[in-house]
């Protein structure tokens, strides 16, 4: 890549796969449980996500060096907690209908632990551009996840995509439920992303040894 | 670096001067930005209202489509006759009752006061409708919506919505299929006015059964689903008396 360097590149490339924080430093469980029964909802809770991390990412950085470092937390929850509303009020007043569908999340966002520990493991020592990087690559990384859970539990539980039916009626019985195939609702409970986020760590690390933690 | 940022002074400066910064642009944002917030909350109140007596572009099958937020005003002017607070057996007309917090009543029922209900009446094809405002609990937040009845106390159409259900699940009760359920739908058990339930295992997937005062449930969404059960036979309690004056004529 000519725009960046290699070592940036891999600010953003590494969370996406053997960084990954989900899948590798399990940070963001809650939320990836949480709201990931359809696909819509994963990938307004990436995009915010995405957002609030790489914005949150800067100012912390920018911040780095004035902040006293007792209250840090502190103040790393306040710049978050000022962006999701700043987002949200904007967003009810420009685009009300998008307001009502990310209502929900802007707790989850809030106290989601990627962002906190992105604060405190990158931006309090990078610069810039750097925690910038970082941001997106992490938000990347986990809206990936999000994306691959939300398909795999609307698919099987709703027979749905983005709330649009693709495997025939389900109470009418068309398409492949004429088959007798019948929707899985144990995928459209929290329990089921569990057991999807750990088949993905599974297949994940069985492609790549290195990323076993010794027992 | 010039300053020492672990000194207790320093700390207590720098907390002071962010929430000051912090506070004020927020503050500054909200009243800036709160004349077309509420805006658009009056808009989406009228739409709902349109909504629940069938005024709505809504296609045969597929999503709920509101009339857009540009024609509601006049829509709502055009098809709401009357704007009503009702009080016991009494109603007394009420310019813009439908700004009425329908929370706010419920907590001063709750205080043992005389609450102002809201009541709208819609005429479309020469047919009237009687809207009624609910407001509930779900699994995590507040649920509301409104329900419009004939005066055979058929369900004409309802309209649900929610604050913080799960998406996917009890999220879904502002979904066509659910929705859709209710109409046609009594509330009458016997002759009595009771409400609708919302159930697990009726046998009756398509609703075709109208007679039986009952939806099915969404699948994992059960305590939703008993949270708008409640909801509307507590609001429907509420209008009872004077819902049985329209019933008598």
């Amino acid at each position: 890549m000519a725009l960046l360097s290699k070592k940036d590149a891999n600010l953003i490339l590494d969370p996406l796969a053997d960084n990954n924080p989900i899948t590798i430093q399990v940070l963001g469980i809650c939320s990836a449980l949480a709201i990931t029964a359809e696909l819509k909802a994963s990938v307004v809770m990436a995009l915010s996500v995405l957002f609030v991390l790489g914005v949150g990412n800067v100012v912390i950085s920018l911040l780095r060096n004035v902040i006293p470092s007792k209250i840090r937390i502190i103040v790393q929850l306040i710049v978050v907690a000022t962006l999701v509303i700043v987002v949200d009020q904007v967003l009810k007043a420009f685009a009300y209908e998008l307001s009502k569908t990310l209502a929900v999340f802007v707790g989850l966002i809030i106290t989601n632990c990627i962002i906190m520990g992105r604060f405190e493991a990158f931006a309090l020592g990078n610069g810039p551009w750097k925690s910038f990087l970082d941001g997106i690559g992490n938000a990347l990384g986990y809206g990936v996840i999000l994306i691959i859970v939300g398909f795999f539990r609307e698919l099987l539980g709703s027979g749905t995509l983005f709330g649009i039916p693709v495997l025939g009626d389900p109470i009418r019985k068309t398409g492949l439920y004429a088959t007798g195939y019948e929707n899985n609702g144990f995928m459209i409970i929290p329990p089921a992303a569990l057991i999807v986020v750990g088949i993905i760590i599974w297949v994940q690390r069985s492609r790549n040894k290195a990323l076993i933690e010794e027992a | 670096m010039a300053m020492n940022t672990e000194k207790n002074s320093y700390t207590v400066i720098f907390a002071a001067v962010m929430v000051v910064i912090v506070g004020s642009l927020l503050a500054f944002l909200a009243s800036g930005l709160r004349p077309r917030i509420d805006e658009n909350e009056r808009f989406e109140k009228q739409q709902n209202i349109l909504y629940a007596m069938g005024v709505n572009q809504n296609e045969d099958e597929g999503s709920v489509n509101f009339i857009p937020t540009d024609i509601v005003e006049e829509e709502f002017a055009k098809y709401i006759k009357k704007q009503y607070v009702v009080l016991g057996t009494e109603t007394q007309e009420r310019e813009e009752a439908y700004l009425i917090d329908m929370k706010k009543q419920l907590n001063i029922i709750k205080n043992g006061d005389e609450a102002e209900l809201p009541l709208f009446i819609g005429e479309k094809d020469g047919k009237e409708y009687y809207i009624i405002p609910m407001y509930g609990k779900g699994l995590w937040d507040a649920i509301w919506g409104f329900i419009s009845l004939d005066k055979d106390m058929l369900v004409q159409g309802v309209v649900f919505d929610h604050k913080g259900e799960t998406p996917g699940l009890g999220a879904n009760i502002k979904l066509r299929y659910f929705m859709d359920d209710f109409t046609g739908e009594s509330v009458l058990d016997g002759s009595r006015i009771s409400g609708i339930s919302v159930v697990k295992g009726n046998n009756d997937p398509l609703n075709n059964n109208k007679e039986d005062n009952e939806v099915d449930a969404l699948a994992g969404a059960t305590i939703t689903g008993n949270g708008v059960t409640a909801m509307i036979k507590e609001t429907l309690k509420l209008y009872k008396p004077y819902l049985e004056t329209i019933r008598s004529n």
